[in-house]
């Protein structure tokens, strides 16, 4: 007599189990990509504030294949985090505008349009900076 | 039409014989539109009559025969074995305890469930005579979504959250708490937030979003979780930046 049987779930491979919960953790791993190229920022700008000399030298090991490669990685992730969370974004804001709800789709694709209206004017501010 | 031979690989547990689950094989002569429990009801007839399993409309209504077949969560009326492969895994839906085969125990869920007390709270409670409490059909439009479902707990196997943490009130029981929290006709938000906007309630949730993807009602709990946890963060500043609201929620007031 064993009485209803609870069945093991593993706490450091459950992720494995499901391709949806690989995805999942992708999403959230993504943030750790995203953590880091920040902390370089900064540091990007403590150097900067070191004198020209050092910043020179921040820029030099940025572009080394360290860099290009962890740059890289962080682009990806970040614009699969992007994806997955303009995705999301109707389930956590649904908008009712005349007394009707709409649709999904049109709130993903405005998303979409506001990252294409500031990235193209922030590269027009960059490049009118000469930067 | 000839019938196609499928392997049902089930599982079965006998909780006064078995110390864990195995697994148990049937050939089933499977017709061309039949789903799979079909194919589990012609195993209890003709070929097993000592397999235990819930099923009763057959018709994606009840939310009776919640299973998980092929590894995925699914109800067992709404599975056409013509879109799986020659072999059928049927297990008992994850992260609730295996009374027998493919019972599952919900008693966990029936109590997380009441104690978001899933039903309307009038501000002025009406009798029968005095009639119905009336709506507009945008106001039903706002949580209509959410009044499909049908407790077949298949959100709670999907949920991963639920699996690692069982105090996770849990993506069905939010998704109702939310449906009447949107309900025009209702008061009874501030009643439920004590339940709602607690650690094991919507804050336990990560937007893993596996249970809206295997609802086969298309309630989209992970949205009604998110929406809520946005409120009751917008609860948390305004209740500090206004404090004498918090009296004004004591007596009632709703999200939209």
């Amino acid at each position: 007599m064993s009485g209803p049987y609870i069945r093991p779930v593993s706490r450091t491979g459950w992720w494995l189990t499901q391709p949806r919960y690989v995805r999942y953790m992708m999403r959230e791993i993504s943030s750790l990509f995203i953590g880091g190229y920040m902390l370089i920022m900064i540091t990007g700008l403590y150097r900067l504030s070191q004198g020209p000399q050092e910043y020179a030298a921040f820029l030099a090991a940025l572009l080394g294949p360290a860099g290009v490669a962890y740059t890289l990685v962080t682009f990806v992730f970040a614009a699969y985090h992007t994806y997955t969370w303009f995705i999301v974004t109707p389930k956590a804001m649904p908008l009712v505008f005349a007394g009707k709800r709409v649709p999904g789709s049109v709130i993903v694709a405005a998303h979409w349009v506001g990252f294409a209206v500031i990235s193209v004017a922030l590269w027009l501010l960059m490049t009118a900076q000469g930067v | 039409m000839s019938d196609r031979v499928v392997e049902f690989e089930i599982l079965r547990y006998d909780p006064d014989q078995d110390e864990t689950p195995r697994f148990q094989t049937y050939s089933v002569p499977c017709h061309e539109d039949w789903v799979v429990l079909d194919a589990i009801n012609y195993i209890k007839d003709e070929l097993d009559r000592t397999l235990s399993y819930r099923w009763s409309c057959h018709m994606a209504v009840c939310g009776s025969c919640g299973m998980v077949i092929n590894g995925e969560p699914a109800l067992a009326c709404h599975a056409f074995v013509r879109d799986y492969p020659d072999q059928i895994r049927v297990e008992p839906l994850h992260n609730f305890p295996v009374e027998r085969d493919l019972v599952v125990n919900m008693d966990d869920f029936i109590g997380k469930l009441t104690s978001v007390k899933p039903w309307l709270i009038a501000k002025d409670p009406k009798t029968i005579d005095e009639g119905a409490y009336l709506q507009s059909k945008a106001e039903l439009s706002i949580f209509k979504q959410y009044t499909a479902c049908i407790n077949c707990l298949l959100c709670y196997s999907a949920c991963p959250q639920y699996a690692l943490n069982d105090a996770f009130v849990g993506p069905a029981a939010l998704a109702l708490a939310h449906r009447y929290n949107q309900d025009s006709r209702d008061v009874g938000r501030s009643a439920r937030q004590d339940v709602v906007a607690s650690n094991p309630g919507i804050w336990e949730c990560s937007f893993v979003g596996a249970c809206s993807e295997v609802c086969p009602k298309s309630v989209d709990p992970a949205a009604a979780i998110q929406q809520a946890k946005i409120a009751s963060t917008g609860d948390y500043f305004l209740d500090f930046l206004m404090p004498w609201r918090n009296k004004a929620a004591d007596d009632g007031s709703n999200d939209q």
